[in-house]
Parts: structure tokens; sequence; C-alpha cells
């Protein structure tokens, strides 16, 4: 119920941020909205001895038009990712995603960033922006680095951030068919994390917890642009993937899930364009 | 114009909408002051003997107190089964709501073992919550594990033995002799199956928590309890009578039975106030709600039933095993009252019905909005559709075959059930009228022919239950009038939500004249009321109502000799307008007399009633629902679109408050039938003991209800009501997982257990589509 | 550490644990004891309040983050004795019964109509997946939102 002991320390730029990633070492995690990370820490799942707040640095929350594609800043948070003009019109499948997550409260604190760097192969917005092909930008004490999303998400809560880096920034290149998007997230209540969960863009499909990341269907993918029909292709959605088992779901029973909603959302995005 | 009967919104609601309600954990009573904190340590296995418990770490933490065991309660009397003495193996089986004790007797804390994986095992005392979580965390307990058994299967193999000196696993055996099978001789369908009620989580939102402060050799002690009364005598296990005992129950945040009397680990924290000195507060985690609060249904049916090919059913057997979890808490009371309601509505000329209870390494059992009754339901509602099905005939014609009709009450059924009054068909013509049924079923067929993926399923469950069941126990209620009009009513009943200030101010209104808003309803303080039973199994408004409406009459009789001698005339002269509460003789409007007057000339200023009611029966309300629900036969995900009901428990004194109580049954209800379930790994660990994974059921998978009302009354109390509390959740679970089954007939599913998951619904189907294309 | 929070309009600093929650800080340093605690998983929003006007679950916000920030609880919605919109449609439609669930619920409500004046039945009951309640099976907590809505016309 209540995190072990840990001191805070608040940064007001990114600079700042990482001095003191880089000062404490593997003792401190950063926070930004919480709500990846308190959760864990009240059941004692994680216990870092110091916490670096994000929450007050400027100019870290935004969505801007820059022309190919759009920044979002990495403390955006997802209501205002669901609630952004400029997505609904530009990439609506990522203004969509933003509202599943969660609940209201949670998508008043949870933020983009946090979300994607948390690397959970089970939430909704890393597969979305696996199937937007999105862009990391990623500061460290050495500099800035970008990093495509197909190279982002490692392994279970791995993402490619080394020690001490910050995302800052989500690019997201604007889809040649805005409304050519899908999104299946199947629950058993409203509230739940996705059983299975599916993000389609055009013809790119991600899954959401089929695996230890989120992951492209590329047996799907590959199977559209050779000519085949969305039955047909949907079928395959299984294939590479490595679904668990748990009190949610068998492993067999996502895995039809899988097929079932990559057809629907391909259904979807066929019926919007 | 009578008060009774019309929409009274609560007296209760400004203060809990302003300043929220004030439970155990907001208390600021100047006797908590400087309260420590309790944490208990919690088996972390679900079987094993302890070897050694290490408290050393956890007492060189800042702001500990204390780390007790139960090796430091060395000074508690000797326990005794709070049911009286445990009855041999030849004597008939324990049927009465308590612990079995003896052979199967629970501890405080864990002695020398533990059977469930978050029994307390010590408790530890320090300044903060905080303080306490780090602290209980560095307790280290070893255990030496032994086998689990966490299944009915593996209770009944008695491999692993949970009490080693029972021999068994089986703590009780009650029920008739079912075994003549030639009751179902010359029946032209039979249907026979097993169908399982599963574990749920009682799940209030405030779970259990408890305040104690021990000074002058009193113990005083604020409960999150549903019987402040019945509370105070379990503290008494602690070593004290029970005048040097005060229980307060504040603001409670639901019980559903849960929190009838105290647990065990509302006793330690007693004990551990008056053993250190210190007033203790303890508010449990939902972590250990969900581990270790008493749990409900779990149990397992074997049934068969058989009748006519016309739909006359003519017999049914039912066979129940309860899974009673580590402990026996309610001996065998939960399955007696499912073989006491087996045939349910229906006039069935054999009825056989037995039980067994079983312990398992799994949280204790008690009652849950129902106790006993919605598992029979459940399970009758499931057999006639069954019936129905193999004989070919509309679920709603069959049921119209065999209710027991108007004129045949009052009726004890086969199974022994005294009911009162009913008007089963009623009900059932109600609701198909509302939800037109016809229609329905119309856009069922079409559906079917069209080969939708979206299937539409219409589930019927009629239902009687019984209420008041301890009638005779009786509630008591205390009516004083002042000298400046107001009145103060004192009831045994202990509203947890349930709005009773509301509805007995009503009843005191109706009676007296006296208006609501100079009543003061007092209730849930020993010192106050020290005379009380309390809030379950329906029975507040039939009791504790009665009770007030007895008072108000006594009171009556008391100020009409008070107002004779005032008016100098003939008590029999002297009659009171209830609508303006004035006293008048008769024929003489112009002189009256106010009750303050009346009160006034009463002996100390005071007019006063303390009474008991007691019924001499219960009584049956009863009602039919009607759910629809849609099937996405591609996910086996259910949408529950509609759910329509008529429910009748006599004359209805407040619709806001009956109606609300309706909803939330319902609620809980459809929760058991679609998402609801406490799950077990194999080792005994729980994988359900958070709110992320325990599917409680959110608005966004319900629709607003649709709620008819008939009023049928019972004669067994002057307001002829019967209990209402507990229906809702009776007639929703059948009604919804009904419905789900008829979705999916078509394919020939013939039966799917609850909870009726996605994943369970679509297996049926897939199942069911292999086999048909073969 | 040293926080300053604007709790229902009155300031008020405290030295605290840096792992204290916010919703500890309300009711155990500001003694608004309103706001409940029903859960450890985010999930059941018995803790929901107002943070900076927007419903948050406050055990998972650090008093820290909050710092500087303005809060409102139930205790801070009634204004000059009048209950708010919401509160005085829960008691006409009997939106409440144990009432632990009903301040969060109630602070829900308003952040939801803050946003959405005039929701439909279904973005009520969506909107409200993060409250859980026992008693009253949400008819007529759903009743009392759209009540308040139509009363906000």
């Amino acid at each position: 119920m209540i995190p072990p002991a840990f001191t805070y320390v608040r940064a007001t730029s990114v600079d700042e941020a990482l001095g003191l990633a880089a000062e404490h070492g593997e003792d401190a995690k950063y926070l930004a909205g919480g709500h990846s990370l308190l959760p864990l820490m009240k059941l004692r799942f994680a216990a870092p001895d110091v916490l670096i707040d994000l929450g007050r640095i400027p100019g870290l929350a935004y969505v801007r038009d820059e022309g190919t594609y759009v920044a979002i800043g990495a403390l955006t948070r997802h209501h205002d990712v669901a609630n952004a003009a400029l997505l609904a019109s530009d990439v609506p499948l990522l203004a969509h995603a933003a509202e599943a997550v969660g609940d209201p409260q949670i998508r008043h604190r949870g933020t983009i960033g946090g979300s994607v760097a948390h690397g959970d192969a089970a939430s909704d917005l890393p597969a979305t922006l696996l199937a937007l092909d999105a862009s990391f930008v990623i500061r460290g004490q050495d500099g800035t680095r970008t990093v495509p999303a197909t190279d982002f998400f490692r392994g279970i809560f791995e993402t490619a951030l080394e020690p001490g880096e910050l995302l800052t920034e989500i690019q997201v290149p604007k889809p040649a068919s805005p409304a050519a998007w899908g999104f299946q997230k199947f629950t058993k209540r409203a509230i739940d994390w996705a059983i299975v969960g599916v993000a389609v863009q055009g013809q790119a499909v991600a899954l959401v917890n089929m695996g230890s990341t989120p992951l492209r269907a590329t047996a799907v993918e590959n199977a559209l642009a050779s000519g085949a029909s969305i039955a047909d292709a949907a079928a395959l959605a299984a294939e590479g993937t490595s679904a668990g088992s748990d009190i949610h779901a068998s492993k067999a029973y996502r895995e039809h899930l899988a097929r079932v909603l990559v057809k629907r959302a391909l259904e979807d995005a066929a019926a919007r364009s | 114009m009578s008060i009774l009967g019309t929409r009274v919104i609560r007296t209760e609601d400004p203060r809990l909408l302003t300043a929220g309600g004030i439970y155990v954990d907001d208390l600021r009573e100047a006797e908590l002051a400087g309260a420590v904190r309790a944490t208990f340590v919690r088996a972390t296995v679900a079987h094993a003997l302890i070897t050694g418990i290490d408290k050393s770490e956890a007492l060189a933490q800042p702001g500990v107190v204390a780390v007790l065991t139960a090796a430091d309660m060395t000074d508690l009397p000797p326990s005794e089964p709070p049911g009286g003495e445990v009855p041999g193996p030849d004597e008939p089986p324990a049927e009465g709501p308590v612990p079995l004790g003896g052979k199967w007797a629970e501890p405080l804390l864990a002695v020398d073992r533990v059977r469930f994986v978050g029994e307390p095992v010590a408790i530890v005392l320090t300044d903060s919550t905080y303080q306490g979580e780090d602290a209980a965390e560095l307790v280290s307990v070893d255990y030496e594990v032994l086998p689990p058994v966490t299944t009915i299967d593996g209770a009944l193999a008695g491999d692993s033995l949970l009490f080693p000196d029972a021999g068994t696993n089986i703590c009780v055996k009650g029920g008739r002799d079912i075994g003549d099978d030639s009751v179902f001789d010359g029946c032209d369908v039979v249907v026979e199956g097993d169908i399982v009620n599963q574990r749920v989580a009682c799940l209030p939102m405030e779970g259990r928590a408890t305040a104690a402060a021990f000074s002058g050799g009193k113990l005083t002690v604020w409960a999150s309890t549903q019987n402040a009364q019945l509370a105070r005598l379990i503290f008494t296990a602690i070593g004290l009578p029970p005048d040097a005992i005060r229980v307060v129950a504040p603001d409670v945040g639901g019980g559903f039975g849960a929190k009838i009397g105290v647990d065990r680990e509302q006793i330690v924290v007693a004990w551990a106030a008056k053993h250190t000195g210190r007033p203790v507060r303890w508010v449990e985690t939902r972590n250990e709600n969900l581990m270790a609060m008493t749990q409900g249904r779990a149990q397992l049916h074997h049934i068969k039933i058989g009748g006519d090919r016309d739909g006359k059913i003519k017999a049914y057997r039912l066979d129940v095993i309860q899974d009673a979890g580590a402990f026996p808490r309610m001996s065998g009371f939960l399955p007696m009252l499912t073989n006491l309601m087996a045939p349910g509505v229906y006039d069935i000329p054999a009825v056989q019905a037995d039980y067994k209870v079983v312990v398992t390494n799994t949280a204790p059992i008690a009652a849950y909005r129902g106790a006993g009754r919605p598992e029979a339901a459940a399970t009758i509602e499931r057999a006639v559709d069954w019936f129905a099905a193999a004989a070919g005939l509309d679920p709603a014609e069959v049921r119209k075959a065999n209710f027991i009709q108007p004129d045949q009450f009052p009726f004890v059924t086969k199974a022994g059930a005294p009911y009162d009054t009913g008007e089963y068909e009623a009900a059932l013509e109600k609701v198909l009228g509302a939800a037109d049924y016809a229609s329905l079923r119309a856009d069922q067929q079409r559906r079917r022919e069209a080969g939708e993926t979206k299937q539409l399923g219409l589930g019927l469950a009629s239902y009687v239950e019984i209420t008041a069941a301890d009638g005779g126990a009786g509630e008591t209620a205390k009516v004083e009038v002042h000298d400046d009009g107001t009145a103060t009513l004192y009831t045994g009943s202990s509203a947890h939500g349930q709005g009773h200030h509301t509805a007995f101010a009503m009843i005191l209104q109706n009676e007296t004249g006296i208006p609501m808003d100079k009543i003061e309803v007092i209730h849930g303080d020993t010192d106050l009321v020290p005379d009380g039973v309390g809030t379950y199994a329906s029975r507040s408004l039939q009791l504790g109502g009665s009770a007030v409406h007895k008072a108000a009459i006594e009171v009556k009789e008391e100020a009409a000799k008070n107002a004779a001698a005032l008016f100098e005339a003939a008590e029999a002269d002297v009659v009171l307008d209830a609508d303006t509460g004035t006293w008048h003789i008769a024929g003489d409007p112009d002189k009256s007399l106010t009750w303050a007057q009346v009160a006034e000339h009463a002996d100390g200023g005071l007019i006063v009633a303390n009474v008991r009611f007691t019924a001499d029966r219960p009584t049956f309300p009863f009602g039919t629902h009607l759910s629809v629900v849609e099937v996405d036969t591609e996910t086996g995900k259910v949408t529950l679109l509609r759910h329509i009901t008529a429910d009748d428990a006599g004359p209805v004194l407040n619709p806001v408050l009956m109606e609300g109580q309706r909803h939330g049954g319902i609620a809980q209800g459809a929760a058991q039938a679609l998402c609801e379930e406490v799950l077990y790994d194999a080792d005994g660990n729980p994988l359900t003991s958070t709110l992320a994974d325990y599917a409680a059921i959110t608005a966004a998978e319900l629709p607003s209800f649709e709620l008819l009302t008939s009023e049928t009354p019972t004669p067994v109390n002057p307001l002829g009501v019967k209990g209402i509390g507990e229906a809702g959740t009776i007639g929703s679970t059948p009604a919804v997982h009904n419905a789900v089954i008829d979705a999916v007939s078509y394919l020939g599913i013939r039966h799917i257990d609850m909870p009726l998951t996605p994943e369970r619904v679509w297996t049926a189907i897939s199942e069911a589509q292999k086999a048909s294309a073969k | 550490m040293k926080v300053e929070l604007t709790v229902n309009g009155k300031e008020i600093s405290a030295d605290v644990e840096d792992r204290l929650l916010l919703v500890h800080f309300l009711r155990d340093v500001a003694d608004l004891t309103a706001t409940n605690v029903g859960c450890e998983t985010t999930s059941c929003g018995a803790c929901t309040v107002l943070l900076d006007g927007e419903s948050v679950k406050s055990c998972t916000v650090l008093a820290a983050q909050a710092d500087g920030r303005s809060v409102t609880t139930l205790e801070g919605l009634a204004a000059d004795g009048q209950m708010h919109a919401v509160q005085e449609a829960f008691h006409q439609e009997h939106g409440l019964q144990c009432g632990f669930c009903t301040p969060g619920m109630v602070m829900a409500i308003v952040s939801l109509l803050k946003e959405n004046p005039s929701p439909t039945e279904a973005e009520v009951r969506t909107g409200l997946e993060g409250n859980i309640c026992r008693c009253t099976g949400y008819h007529n907590i759903v009743r009392a939102a759209l009540a308040a809505a139509e009363a906000g016309k």
C-alpha cells in the first residue's frame, strides 16, 4: 500500500534531470505522471531510493505540427493527446488509443513518455506508436539520439533507454491516409488492461499483449502487401507472437482473439478510408 | 395522508454528501488520541507448520511499539465454542450460523500452523501506518510447508488434512438421504449434471476496520460491523464481561454479510489495546481484504431433475458440497439454507437435498448477500432451463406449469420451507409483458437465421427467498418522546447504507404525527442500544421496522393516558390526529394538545416505550428477473443489454430505498454471473487479491435496470412486509446465466459454468462448432 | 520535505515524508477525511479529488507532486451552505447508500461534467469505469450525473 521510503528530488530542466540521474545512478528512477511507477512502488515491486520528478520541467508537454510529422512532448498527458485537435485530424489512431488508456483520472496524470519508457507490452500506446512507425527522441548526458519504435522495445519492461537517459519527444509521421485506422482493445471490463489489442494504420498492424514487447504482425502485413484479403491476412495474426497465459486468458484464446481483432481493425480501417 | 409508500429522500445524505461519512479510519475521538496503528503479518503459504518467528529486525525499526504473536496472548480465558458444545459424530449436525469450534477451532493469531494465505500470524503496533508496513515486512516467519488442499475434490480425497485430529476434511454433513432414485421412475425427461456456484469476494468498499481503547477496566471498540451488540459478545473472548465493553459502529462502508459480528483480527486488536494499554487502530488494506475477509458462495452442486414431457416437474435432487475455506465459520448453516430453498418457486412433489461441508486451504467462507439462497435459486433455475430444453418447451411455459399457485399459500415445500404468500405467475407475466418477450424472441430468431456475429439471449429466473430466518430473535426499538416535542428512536437494527434512519422515522411519523425532522434515530452503540440483533438476512424492515411500529403504539397508549389526564377526560375519548401530531377529545377538535405538552405531563417529562418485536416465522419475497444479453460469438464477450425485474417484498414503505436495494443486488448478482471469481493457484496462492485482478463490476458493464413492483403482503408482521435487501442478488444471477446459455443454445450448448467470461463462452462455442462440424 | 498545497481554497503547508501520498496528506495533515482509500492498485477511485480542477486518484499522486498546486475535495464543493449541483443530484436521486465511494464518485462526476457538460448515459458509464461502488449498482449514480448535467443547463 505504501512505497518504501525514498528521497524525492525535483528537476526543473532536462539537464538538471540528467545530472540528478547521473549523480544517483541506478538507485534513482524518473517520475513523470507516476501512474506506471507509483503503483509498482506501492505494491513494493519497485523500490528506488531516489525519485527524480520531471513534472515541473517546462516545455516538455506539447503536440506540434512539424509538417511531415507530429511532435509530442514526452510529458504530454494522455488526456491532452486524446483531445489534441491536430491528432484528431492528422493521426486519429493515436488520439483514439490515448483515450482508451485507463480511466479519466489516470489520463489526467499519465504521460505518453512515461508509458513509452515503461515499455509494457500490455499498454495501448507502445503498440500504437509501433504501428505508426514513430521515433523517440532521447536525451543523455552525451547528447541526443533518435530511436525508431521498431528498435525501441527490447523485452519485458525493457527499452532502448540507457540508465539515466530521458525520453523527451515522440515523433509520429503523419499517415498518408489518416482515416485508415483501426483500434481494437479487448477486455473483460472497460477498465482492464487489454487481454489483446490491435492498432492498425493503413497496412501497418501492431499487437498489444501478444509477447514480451509490442509486436508488429509482420505475417499479416506481408500478406496484405501481396494482395491477400483482410480475412486471409488476419488469419496469420498469431504468427511470430508469444502470448502468455494468465487468469485473464489462455495463450490459445489470445491467439484466437488476435486473429479476430486484427480482422476487425483492418475492416474498420478500410471502412473509414 | 400516510407518508408510507411515498418517495422520501434520505435524511442520512446531507452529512454524507458534504462532510463525508465517519468510518473507523476517520474517527478523531479523544480516547483514540495517540493510537498506535496495527499491521498484521500474514501467512504467505497456504498450508504449513510455523517453525519459528523472528521479530528482532522488526522490533528495531523506527516507531515500533510492539510485535505480538499467539505466544504473547497468555492472558486470554479458555475459549468456548460460541454456539455451545460441538456436536459429536452421532448428533444432529451443527446448523447455526456459528463457528463449528472444537476440533475445527480457529485461533485468533495462528499458533502452530497456518491454513490459508493471508491468515494472521502476528500483529505489529507502530506509531504510524507507514512505519507499520515497513516493520511488518521484516517479521520473519519460518514455515514447513504441508501439502495444500485447494479444491473440493482435494478436500474429499483427504490426502492432506487441515485438522489432523478430525481425521477428515469433511466437517459437517446434513440434509436428508438422497439416494432413492425411484422418485425419477416414470419421468419422461430426466437431466443430471454438475453446477458450480463459484467463490466470490464480498468486497464492501470499506474493508474491515476497528479501533480499540482500554482504560479504567473498560474496553471501548469502534468497529465496522453490522451488529455492535453481537460484536460486544464476541469481544468478551479477551476476558472481559459484556458490561465492561462498549462497542460503537460508526458509519460502516458496506457489509453484505461479511461484517456480521467481528473477525478474529478485530478481537486481536481489542486484546492488543488491553495488553499494551495503548489505543489501537486497524484498517485493512484491499489486498488483506481480498485475501482474508470472509468470502461467499463456493458450492458445488450435483443435481437431477425429472418430469413429464408436458412440462410438469416431478422430482428434483440437490446434492451440495460447501467449500468452507480453512475454518468452518458458519458450520452447516449456508448449505442448510440452500437445501431449504432447493425447489424454489415450484410445487415439486419429490425433493431430495443434502449437503457436506469441507475445509480447504483458502479464505473462510461466510455470509454474502443471500447467504445460501442465491446458490439454491441459481441452480434450480438452471435445472428448470435444462429440463425445458430437454423437453423441447419454452422456459417461461415450464415455469408457469410448475409454480406454486396463489391459492396454495401458506405452502410448506417438500424441502420444509413454510412459504407465506406469493404470486409467482403474476410476477413472471409482469416481466414478460414489460419486456415484450415475443418481440425479443423474434429478434433472436432473426439474428440466428441471419447468422449474425452478435446473438441475443433471454434469461428468466423466478425466485423465492427466505428473509428474517431468525425472526424469533426479533429486533428492538425504544422510542422517547421529549417535552419539546422531539423524539429519539433507538433501534437494534444497524444500517450500513440501507437508509434505516429515513425508513424508521417514516414509520414513527406515520404512527404519531411527529415529523421526521424532529426524530433522531440512534443505532450501533451498545451504551445507547444495549440490546439489539442487527442488520443481515434482510430482516431490518420487517423486524426492526415492526419494532418501531410496536414502540410507536405503546408510546401512543402512554401518551393517551397523559392526554386524558390533561383533558380531564376518559382515555377512551382521547384521539390522536396522526396527520398533525396533535391530541384531541373525540368530537371536540378545538381543544388540542401537542406531543410536547403531553410528554411534559408524563413522569420525568418523557414518554418511553422499549420493545422487542419477534416474528414466529420467516417471510418469503419473490419475483422474476428477465435478462437480455448479447453474445459476440467470435470472441465470447457478453454484453448485458437489459435487465428487467419484478420483485415483490410486500408493501413498499419507501420506493426510493427499495429501488436502491434492488439495483445494488442486481449488480452484485450479475457480477457473479459475468465476471467475478476468487481464484487460487494449485499451491493455494491467491490470484485475485487486488482490484486490478479481481473483476469487480463497474458502471461501464451494466445497463440501467427496469424495475417493476408488486406488493403481496405477508401476515407475519403488522407492516405486512418482507425483506428486499438480498432478493435482487438472488434473482439476477440465474437470469443473466440463463440468458447467456440461451444466446448460444442454438449451437447445442447446454451449460457453461459461471463466471461467463469471454474465454469460457468462446471455448464452449468453439467446441460446439467443432462438434457440429463432425 | 516541505510541501505547500492549496486545499479547498486554504493554504496548508507541512513537513512530510517524501513518500507521503496525496490522499494521506489530505486525510491526516489537512484533516479532511471525506476522501477515502479503497485499494492499493489505483483501481477503485474512492480517493478521487480534483487537482488543478481535474479528477485524479490521490492515492497515486505524491503530496510532493501536488506541491504548489490546488486540490479540491468533497468538503470543498459546497459553497455558502449550498450543495454543488452534483451533491444535490446525488441526494435527489438516491445516488449513495453507505457513502464510502461517494466522495470519489462525486468528484469524478464534477470533473466529467466540466469536460463534457452534456454527456450521454453511455459516456457517463464509461467515464465512471475507474470508480467502483458496491451498494448502488450504479443506476442512481448515473441518474444523478445526468440530472446534474441537466441542472447545469
